[in-house]
């Protein structure tokens, strides 16, 4: 199996991180506050999974006065679905595997 | 890309052996080394172990498992999760013209975490089958 997209996965390995980019992918561009309004943690903590997410390439911030909107950057996510297409054919190859081992065994 | 690509991945093959020589190979350590990966696996429910390869760039090698069924030469499943995210592997075995029709199914990839987010279940699976629609028109 190829390697994940490390700062992708690691990025959308947290649950609050995945509804925050779910949201903003549905939404359109938010403010921190609004993102904040539907989390369950603090400002601050939206802040701070945005961060991981930009630097993920995953969402795009713009300062617009004191407020940064963001919008969801999907294209990003392209490595992500290769990879779970990747578990078919490493299924695949292991099946193929199985059967070699299946001629050989008594 | 339709949800079944995504969210399930399902092999069927008929294999001309008797399905007790398949379990062996899906149930001894040593010849589910061979074919699938190196383990610690004991054909127990919830006897716990891992699956180890290679490691390579972003990822360990490491799948955290644990049996979940074992109806021996008919049924097989363990849980597999990797890098955050949980999902689940089932193998059925069923008399097919004089061999075994052998099938798997790994589904339900989600978080092993709770989410912190109100009012719904982020888990992957739903993750993916929202973004399906982004995707598709990438």
């Amino acid at each position: 199996m190829r390697t994940a997209p490390d700062a992708l996965f690691k990025s959308l390995a947290d649950p609050t991180r995945r509804a925050i980019f779910e949201r903003l992918s549905r939404k359109g561009e938010q403010t921190v506050r609004a993102l904040t309004e539907h989390a369950r943690v603090s400002q601050p903590a939206v802040s701070k999974h945005l961060g991981v997410l930009r630097r993920a390439g995953l969402v795009r911030a713009r300062h617009k006065g004191r407020e940064t909107h963001y919008t969801a950057q999907p294209k990003a996510l392209v490595p992500l679905v290769d990879w779970m297409r990747e578990y078919s054919q490493f299924w695949h190859e292991r099946f193929d595997r199985l059967e070699d081992l299946l001629k050989r065994m008594d | 890309m339709t949800p079944t690509e995504t969210h399930t991945v399902v092999i069927e093959r008929e294999m001309p052996y008797p399905a007790e020589k398949v379990w062996r190979a899906l149930t001894q350590q040593a010849l589910v080394k061979e074919w699938l990966m190196d383990n610690d696996f004991q054909a127990v429910a919830g006897h716990k172990f891992k699956f180890r390869s290679q490691p390579v760039q972003g990822w360990d090698g490491i799948i955290d498992s644990e049996v979940v069924v074992v109806e021996p030469n008919k049924k097989l499943s363990y849980t597999w999760s990797t890098m955050g995210m949980a999902s689940l592997v089932v193998f059925t075995l069923a008399a097919s013209n004089g061999g075994t029709k052998v099938r798997m199914e790994h589904s339900g990839f989600r978080s092993d975490k709770d989410a912190a987010y109100k009012g719904a279940t982020y888990g992957w699976q739903k993750f993916i089958g929202n973004l399906e629609r982004v995707v598709a028109g990438l």
